[in-house]
């Protein structure tokens, strides 16, 4: 070889680096085939949690409303926006509150990121609790989605866990207060372990609250706590969380829709299998060719390639999150009140928004309205999928006996009972109003949390037996906790003001 | 070696028995390491500052009218020649209560409490501990916030 030939292999070497970098990474060429369409799918880490071909069914907009793309692009956005915040923030009491006003008022784009933060924050739990809601109404829970659904309910009881915990970082007033009362509902069994004289001997109140602060109080030790769990533990469960959720999607045959699934969405998509080379065992299980590994048991003939049309559809869910978060940054300031002061409460002290509801509900009894209901209504929706083992309505929205109907009913239903049960007890106080020396134990049972939890129960229990379906009966009791949820936020969020009275409107709150 | 019955239970081979083993210690391991794990976060010495103080009552302090130390959750009450102290911390989820004309309000859920730390209205489940006081000198007492007494326990002034 001559000298100058390898000088001329060398600078071809050169040119050809980047495509051949390229190629070097993404293992497969242009996805412009369905084969390579494919391969350009489960060649990839990232991408290979999605099924390769997508049905129809699962790209209209009706069909998830994208809410499920939209809480994990709410994530990705708190993931990103919090690294940055935690360039500056200082998980110390002295100096925490310090940080955050930095932030706000002195480093650049400071104040754009934090709210950025906070609103994204927002948006995610917003949409992880509507995307639970389509995914009950749409029955997408049922065999074999089963487990998926219990995956998501720890999903749902993460998320809150991570907007409880950033609630206490910002260290003012606000936090303090709220995360003081969070801490001492942890402590609320004690409630109970009282009334029954039993806390000296069997008190997890008490351990829940000290492992929380790790100490009496909330101080430097609560606060490294909250920021271990805000900035590693939660994050990463979460995030291991969602692989399983996506993956398990996946196996479970891409999202449920109806048995005529391929009927309804019309004739051939005009993008066909096409086997241009003899089939592969990847083509199998990229549920190309007919078999029972992913798309169990059905046929290719109403599924597109994932590249592009679903990646497109998720862009598309993604960019909308993107564009109201940002648009809510631009506009709204994420609040901070005064530096935290443990001797003088905030008045009135308000949990965030989704927590004002069980505010409302504790502000008549801490551990029915802090842990007893919360832990019925998780472990009942938990449950709904293999107590509801029909089949009529599957994939569809409403789907079930009774449907729409039924569901309009409930929802009637379930905000009369939630409106006059708080109007009672706004009015006309609660049992120790009336009868000073009431048996603690008795408030903690009857209170307007557990007879609301009963009212529904009793209803719902009333329509499987008028619908002879149990499904008829979730959808019931779905609907009306639903119904109470939103109306106790929206009480405790604007009708509550000093000393957690009922006020019509902020102006009418006494001057302090 | 003596021929099996068709129905004796196959023997277990010795690679299966290694393996149950080898599977069983690991999960014990992983048992005990996490309940290893689980005892750290347990504080063993509470950080918390010291809660016994000193309090100069003022002169002043008038028959029946609550005396609450600067920053402290500790109310102190003067009866003709007696002295008691009850912490201010509402017994529902711990916000502090604020000496009013009749006892105590909560500002967080609206709990209120008479002179004495009874719970008047909801939802504070029950009353305002009474906390351990000694008489060191003129107008001058010792509180423990650590250490609560049955309700009525006074000391002399
Ligand atoms: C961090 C929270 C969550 C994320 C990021 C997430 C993400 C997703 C995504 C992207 C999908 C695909 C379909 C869609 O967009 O609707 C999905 C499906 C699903 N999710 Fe979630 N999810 C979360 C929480 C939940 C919760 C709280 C539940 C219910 C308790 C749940 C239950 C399900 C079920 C059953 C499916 C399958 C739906 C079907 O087959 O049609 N997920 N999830
Ligand atoms: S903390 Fe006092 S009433 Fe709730």
């Amino acid at each position: 070889m001559s000298r100058g030939q390898g000088m001329a292999q060398f600078l071809d070497n050169l040119k050809a680096a980047p495509r051949r970098f390229a190629e070097s990474a993404w293992r497969s060429g242009t996805p412009n085939t369905d084969r390579s369409r494919s391969s350009f799918v489960f060649g990839n880490v990232f991408l290979h949690l999605h099924p390769v071909r997508t049905h129809r069914w699962s790209l209209r907009w009706s069909t998830t409303w994208g809410l499920g793309i939209a809480s994990v692009s709410a994530f990705l956005i708190t993931l990103v926006t919090g690294v940055l915040l935690m360039f500056y923030y200082k998980p110390y009491p002295d100096v925490a509150y310090d940080a955050i006003k930095d932030i706000h008022f002195v480093v650049p784009t400071g104040r754009f990121i934090r709210n950025l933060h906070r609103w994204a924050g927002n948006i995610m739990a917003v949409s992880v609790l509507l995307h639970m809601a389509r995914t009950f109404y749409t029955a997408a829970y049922r065999k074999p989605r089963e487990f998926n659904w219990v995956v998501g309910m720890v999903l749902l009881v993460v998320t809150l866990g991570l907007a409880f915990t950033g609630y206490l970082l910002p260290w003012d007033q606000l936090a303090y207060w709220a995360i003081t009362i969070g801490a001492n509902i942890a402590q609320s069994p004690r409630e109970v372990t009282d009334a029954l004289g039993m806390t000296a001997v069997f008190d997890p109140g008490g351990l829940q609250k000290l492992l929380l602060l790790g100490s009496e109080d909330v101080g430097a030790e609560a606060l490294i706590r909250f920021y271990l769990l805000h900035v590693m533990i939660l994050p990463l469960v979460l995030v291991l969380l969602i692989a399983v959720h996506f993956w398990r999607i996946r196996k479970d045959g891409g999202l449920t829709r109806p048995e005529d699934a391929d009927r309804r969405v019309g004739g051939p998509a005009g993008i066909h299998p096409s086997f241009t080379e003899a089939p592969q065992k990847t083509y199998h299980l990229a549920a190309v060719v007919r078999g029972r590994t992913a798309a169990v048991g059905r046929g290719p003939e109403g599924t597109v390639p994932a590249m592009p049309h679903l990646f497109y559809a998720e862009m598309a869910a993604l960019m909308l999150t993107v564009f109201v978060c940002l648009l809510l940054s631009l506009l709204i300031d994420a609040p901070l009140k005064e530096l935290a002061n443990p001797s003088v409460p905030e008045n009135p002290a308000k949990a965030p928004w989704y927590f004002l509801g069980l505010q409302e509900l504790v502000s008549f009894s801490a551990f029915m309205g802090g842990i007893g209901i919360p832990a019925i209504v998780i472990l009942g929706l938990a449950l709904i999928p293999y107590l509801d083992r029909e089949t009529t309505g599957t994939g569809e929205w409403f789907g079930g006996p009774g449907g729409g109907r039924l569901v309009a009913g409930s929802a009637v239903f379930g905000l009369a009972a939630v409106l006059l049960v708080e109007t009672f007890a706004i009015r006309l106080g609660w049992i120790r109003e009336w009868w000073l020396a009431a048996p603690q134990i008795l408030i903690t049972l009857v209170n307007p949390g557990t007879v609301l939890t009963l009212i529904y129960a009793l209803y719902s229990i009333w329509l499987v037996r008028r619908h002879q379906s149990g499904r008829a009966g979730a959808l019931g009791l779905f609907t009306c906790f639903l119904c109470g949820f939103v109306v106790l936020t929206i009480i405790g969020t604007w009708f509550r003001g000093p000393n957690w009275g009922f006020y019509w409107s902020r102006a009418h709150w006494p001057g302090h | 070696m003596n021929e099996r019955s068709r129905l004796a239970p196959e023997p277990m081979p010795r690679r299966d028995f290694l393996g149950l083993s080898a599977m069983t210690s690991a999960l014990v391991a992983l048992l005990f390491a996490g309940i290893g794990m689980m005892r750290l976060p347990k504080a063993a010495v509470l950080p918390s500052p010291s809660r016994r103080f000193r309090v100069q009552l003022p002169e002043s302090l008038a028959d029946g009218e609550a005396y609450v130390p600067p920053g402290r959750a500790v109310a102190f009450y003067r009866r003709g020649d007696t002295v008691y102290a009850m912490s201010t911390i509402c017994t529902h989820l711990g916000c502090v209560v604020r000496p009013t004309a009749s006892g105590f309000d909560c500002p967080c859920h609206g709990s209120r409490f008479g002179p004495d730390g009874a719970v008047l209205k909801g939802p504070a489940p029950k009353a305002l501990p009474w906390l351990q006081v000694r008489a060191i000198g003129r107008n001058a007492y010792v509180v423990d916030e650590g250490r609560t007494v049955p309700s009525g326990t006074v000391v002399q002034a």
